[in-house]
C-alpha cells in the first residue's frame, strides 16, 4: 500500500517536473532565439564606424553616433530629475509617513503609474510640454522618460526601506539618534544595494523606450547637444530604420538593437551583482 | 542548567534597606494602551539609582512594555499612549514636551537581538558619540577603546576594528551593541532580554559585564530567565497581565515572596 501510493507520488512528480521544464525551455526559447537573431543580425555591422559616424542619407553608411549620444544625455538627465524624487518620495513612504493614509494612497496611484503604458506618457508630455513649447526637445524626451524613473525607483526605494528591519531603527533611536540621521545613515545604508539596483533597473528600462520619445524628443539626423531641440536616441532610430525600405538602414537598426540589448544586459548583470554583494542583514 | 550560573562571579547581596538609596526614575500610577487595550494598569515603582532591577513575568505580562516606556520608544510606532508619570529627575519624561532624542541619550537600551549598524566596529561605537560631543579624532578613538574594554571586546576586536560590526558573531554583536550603548555615557540602562539569544559563554560575559557597569550606571533588565534575574539584579519587579504584582529586593522576591502569584511564578508552576 505505502509503496504503491509512493510510486505514485513519484510519477506524478516526474510529470510535473516535465511540464515544469517544458514551460522554462519555450520561455527561454524566445529569450535565446531573439539574442541570437540579434547577434546574428547586428554583430555584423558592429565596427568602429557605428561609434565614430552619424546615421547616414538613405543609400550610404554612417553609424549611430548622434543616436547613441542622444540616448546616453536622455536617460542621464532623466535619471538625475527622477532618482532624487523617487528616493525623496519612497523615503517618505517607508519612514515617515509609513502608518499615514496618504502613503496607502500615493502607494496606490504609484502601481497605476508603474504600469501605465509608455506612450500615455510620451502623450502627456507632448501636451504638457512640446505643444506650448511649439517644438519637440530633448528636454520633453528626459521628463517623459524621469515619469517612468520615479514610479520604479519609488517602489523600490520603498520595498527596500521597508526590508530594514524595525529593531535596527530602534536601536538607532534608543542613543538619542534624530530621525533624519537614523534615515540617512542606517536604514539607507542598510537598503543601499537594493535601492542602487532599482535605480539601474529604472536605466534598463528607459533605455529601450520609444513610444515617450516619438511624441517628446522626436529625432534627429545630426549631431545635437540642444536640449531644447529635438534629439536622436537608438530606440527613435532603430524604428525608422527599421521600417525604412534602405539595406544600410535597416542593418543600422539591427545594430543599434543589439547595443540596447548588450547594455541593458550589462545593467542587469550590474544590478544582479550589486545586490548579491549585499553583506549579510 | 547552564555553564552562565557556574562561571557567574559571587553577587554580594545588600539588605533590604532603603535608607541609603536614591530613586532615579520614579513610575507613578503609569497605564500604558496598545490603541484600545491596556497593556499596563496603575504601574507605580522605583528604580534605584546605580542598581539592577530586574522586570520579570510571563509572556505578555508588560514587562518589555514598561522597558519601553523609559525611553518612550513606544513614541516611534502609532496608537501607542502612555498615561500617568515617570519622573526622571524631577521631570515626567513621558510628557510631550519631553525632546526625545536627548532622552534617548541619557538613558540608553540594548535589544533582545544584537543590531549592529550596517558599518564598521568602529563606527558602530563612534557615530554615537558624535552625535552629542563635538571630540577630536583622538578622542573618540579613546572613548571607542575604553567602551570597547568595558563591554569586554577590546581584545577580541582591537585588529579589526575597520570591519563590518556584522562580521562578529552574535555574542560579539550584543557586546557591541553593550559598548556603544556605554560609549554615549547614558545615566541609565535598560537591557531588554539581552540574551535571549545568546549561549550560554556569550550569557556568561554579559552578565558580568552588567555587574561591573551597575557601579556607574542605574540598570533595568527585563528578562525571561529568572536565574539570570536573582544572579544580576537587587530589585526584582514580577509583573503579570499588565499589572506590577510585587517588588522588593530580589532576594526577598525569589526565597520568602508575599503573593502567591509571585510563588507560583518563581517555583515554575506557571508562565
Amino acid at each position: 500500500m505505502r509503496a504503491s501510493l509512493y510510486a505514485r507520488r513519484r510519477r506524478r512528480n516526474a510529470v510535473a517536473m516535465s511540464l515544469s521544464l517544458l514551460a522554462t525551455m519555450i520561455g527561454l526559447g524566445w529569450l535565446v532565439l531573439i539574442l541570437g537573431v540579434l547577434l546574428w543580425q547586428g554583430l555584423s555591422g558592429l565596427s568602429l564606424k557605428v561609434f565614430t559616424e552619424m546615421t547616414p542619407p538613405p543609400g550610404s553608411d554612417g553609424g549611430l553616433l548622434n543616436p547613441i549620444l542622444g540616448s546616453l544625455i536622455m536617460t542621464g538627465l532623466a535619471v538625475l530629475i527622477g532618482t532624487p524624487v523617487g528616493i525623496l518620495a519612497g523615503t517618505y513612504m517607508a519612514e515617515y509617513g509609513r502608518y499615514a493614509r496618504t502613503t496607502t494612497v500615493v502607494r496606490f496611484i504609484n502601481d497605476i503609474l508603474l504600469s501605465a503604458p509608455s506612450i500615455i506618457v510620451g502623450l502627456f508630455i507632448y501636451e504638457v510640454m512640446v505643444a506650448p513649447m511649439g517644438h519637440f526637445s530633448a528636454l520633453a524626451g528626459a521628463v517623459a522618460l524621469a515619469v517612468i524613473v520615479v514610479p520604479v525607483v519609488i517602489r523600490t526605494t520603498e520595498d527596500m526601506l521597508l526590508l530594514v528591519p524595525n529593531p535596527l531603527r530602534e536601536a538607532a533611536a534608543a542613543l538619542g539618534m534624530p530621525r533624519a540621521y537614523i534615515i540617512r545613515h542606517v536604514a539607507y545604508r542598510a537598503a543601499k544595494a537594493g535601492i542602487v539596483t532599482g535605480v539601474l533597473l529604472a536605466i534598463a528600462r528607459i533605455s529601450g523606450e520609444t513610444a515617450p520619445l516619438l511624441f517628446t524628443a522626436l529625432n534627429n539626423q545630426f549631431w545635437s547637444t540642444n536640449l531644447n531641440a529635438p534629439m536622436a536616441s537608438l530606440p527613435a532610430v532603430i524604428f525608422q530604420f527599421a521600417l525604412s525600405p534602405y539595406a544600410e538602414w535597416q542593418k543600422l537598426a539591427w545594430t543599434g538593437a543589439l547595443i540596447i540589448t548588450l547594455a541593458v544586459l550589462t545593467l542587469s548583470i550590474v544590478a544582479r551583482a550589486v545586490t548579491a554583494s549585499k553583506r549579510p542583514s | 542548567m547552564n555553564v552562565a550560573m557556574v562561571n557567574t562571579p559571587q553577587v554580594n547581596r545588600i539588605a533590604a534597606d532603603l535608607s541609603g538609596l536614591s530613586e532615579r526614575i520614579s513610575i507613578r500610577k503609569l497605564d500604558f494602551y496598545y490603541g484600545d487595550s491596556r497593556a499596563l494598569k496603575a504601574i507605580s515603582l522605583p528604580l534605584y539609582d546605580r542598581k539592577v532591577t530586574a522586570f520579570i513575568g510571563p509572556s505578555g505580562c508588560g514587562k518589555s512594555t514598561l522597558l519601553r516606556v523609559l525611553n518612550r520608544m513606544y513614541d516611534l510606532y502609532p496608537n501607542q499612549r502612555a498615561e500617568g508619570e515617570v519622573l526622571f529627575d524631577g521631570t515626567n519624561i513621558i510628557s510631550p514636551k519631553q525632546d526625545l532624542n536627548l532622552l534617548r541619550a541619557r538613558i540608553g537600551m540594548v535589544f533582545q537581538k544584537p543590531t549592529p549598524f550596517p558599518m564598521t566596529i568602529y563606527d558602530n561605537i563612534a557615530f554615537g558619540i558624535r552625535l552629542y560631543e563635538r571630540l577630536s579624532k583622538s578622542e573618540v578613538d579613546g572613548r571607542v577603546e575604553e567602551s570597547l574594554k568595558r563591554a569586554g571586546l577590546w581584545n577580541e576586536v582591537k585588529d579589526k576594528l575597520q570591519a563590518n560590526g556584522l562580521s562578529l558573531s552574535g555574542g560579539q554583536q550584543q557586546r557591541l551593541c553593550i559598548a556603544r550603548t556605554v560609549a554615549v555615557r547614558p545615566e541609565v540602562i535598560l537591557l531588554d532580554e539581552p540574551c535571549s539569544a545568546l549561549d550560554p559563554i556569550s550569557t556568561a560575559k554579559i552578565e558580568e559585564l552588567i555587574e561591573e557597569l551597575k557601579a556607574d550606571y542605574t540598570i533595568v533588565i527585563v528578562t525571561h530567565n529568572m536565574q539570570q534575574a536573582a544572579r544580576v539584579s537587587e530589585f526584582t519587579a514580577f509583573m503579570y497581565l499588565g499589572e506590577l504584582i510585587e517588588f522588593g529586593d530580589t532576594q526577598k522576591i525569589f526565597t520568602t515572596p508575599n503573593d502567591s502569584r509571585t510563588q507560583d511564578y518563581i517555583t515554575g508552576r506557571f508562565g
